[in-house]
């Protein structure tokens, strides 16, 4: 993995694969505390508490084509080596949140990467599912809600290519904005 | 042209991507549409899968290609990675192994458009040993 936008397209598989349908994605930069959050949650079918002691194990996983489950250690391991911190809150009916806390500034700390592609990538691959993409930078915060945005472009689908293109170009402008202190 | 940035600058340039899609006469049954399937677990993933879904959302968009890109997980082929299934409308789907964006590219060019094989396709009957 490259960077930590790669971590968020493959965490939020688990989200999809246990049947959420809404999955909110949470990155929250706080220069000043010097930490970098991720936060995954969603409303599907969650873990027992036995699967939850299991899934940081990198020889656990409920697929069947392979042995290995890779994706949470991974994630895991890259906030740890950052100094930060990992942690998965999980109920079976009420679904799965992964936080995982990076040290800003620390060295071993991957970058973000390009979220507003992952984010994109994921929501016109899933036109069934919601997305809420939140971006918090120290006070100010952006969301991208695919509610909002699906109810402004009825009857077009998401995964229209010209509209993939145009989601990307808004949240990267907002961010961006957001970022150099001009406006939200 | 501005740069969209919120809801109703989208609202605004709705039109003009609705008027074109009826000219290319969209059905409401996606059996018309190519399928590409890039697979996304972590083995996809780190192997490059990104680029490659952003290379043929890129194509589909240049070349107006009627298909529609979505994810899939692992399937096994993990020493393969980035594998890309591709199902033509009638046809039975084809597994692409170790694309890069410049292979979906010829993908796109070649197999999707005029049905020619290209190297590096996984054989139906291959199995995994598990």
């Amino acid at each position: 993995m490259n960077d930590l936008s790669m971590h968020v397209l493959d965490i939020v598989q688990n989200s999809i694969t246990a049947g959420a349908n809404l999955i909110g994605i949470e990155v929250i930069e706080k220069i000043m505390e010097n930490t970098l959050t991720i936060c995954i949650s969603d409303n599907g079918k969650g873990m027992s508490p036995e699967q939850l002691i299991q899934v940081t194990n990198p020889y656990f996983t409920t697929r069947t084509t392979r042995k290995v489950g890779l994706g949470v250690p991974l994630f895991k391991q890259n906030a740890e080596m950052s100094g930060g911190s990992f942690n998965i809150e999980s109920n079976m009916e009420k679904g799965t949140i992964v936080t995982a806390v990076f040290g800003y500034n620390h060295l071993d700390r991957p970058p973000l990467g390009d979220m507003a592609n992952v984010v994109v990538l994921l929501v016109s691959s899933n036109p069934a599912l919601d997305f809420i993409y939140t971006h918090r930078y120290n006070e100010k915060t952006y969301i991208f809600d695919t509610r909002e945005v699906k109810e402004v472009l009825i009857p077009i689908p998401v995964n229209e290519p010209r509209i993939i293109r145009m989601l990307t170009e808004m949240i990267l402008e907002n961010c961006k904005d957001m970022k150099e202190g001009k406006s939200n | 042209m501005d740069k969209i940035k919120s809801l109703d600058d989208l609202r605004k340039m709705k039109q003009a991507v609705q008027s074109q899609l009826n000219l290319r006469e969209r059905g409401e049954n996606s059996e018309n549409y190519v399928q590409i399937k890039v697979a996304m677990a972590t083995c996809g993933i780190a192997a490059g899968a990104r680029e490659v879904m952003n290379a043929f959302l890129r194509k589909i968009e240049d070349d107006k290609i009627l298909a529609i890109v979505t994810q899939t997980g692992c399937m096994g082929y993990c020493h393969s990675e980035p594998t890309v299934e591709v199902k033509k409308p009638g046809e039975e789907p084809i597994i692409f192994g170790h694309v890069d964006a410049k292979k979906a590219d010829s993908i796109v060019d070649k197999y999707i458009k005029n049905g020619e094989l290209l190297e590096g396709i996984i054989p139906v009957n291959y199995q995994t040993i598990v």
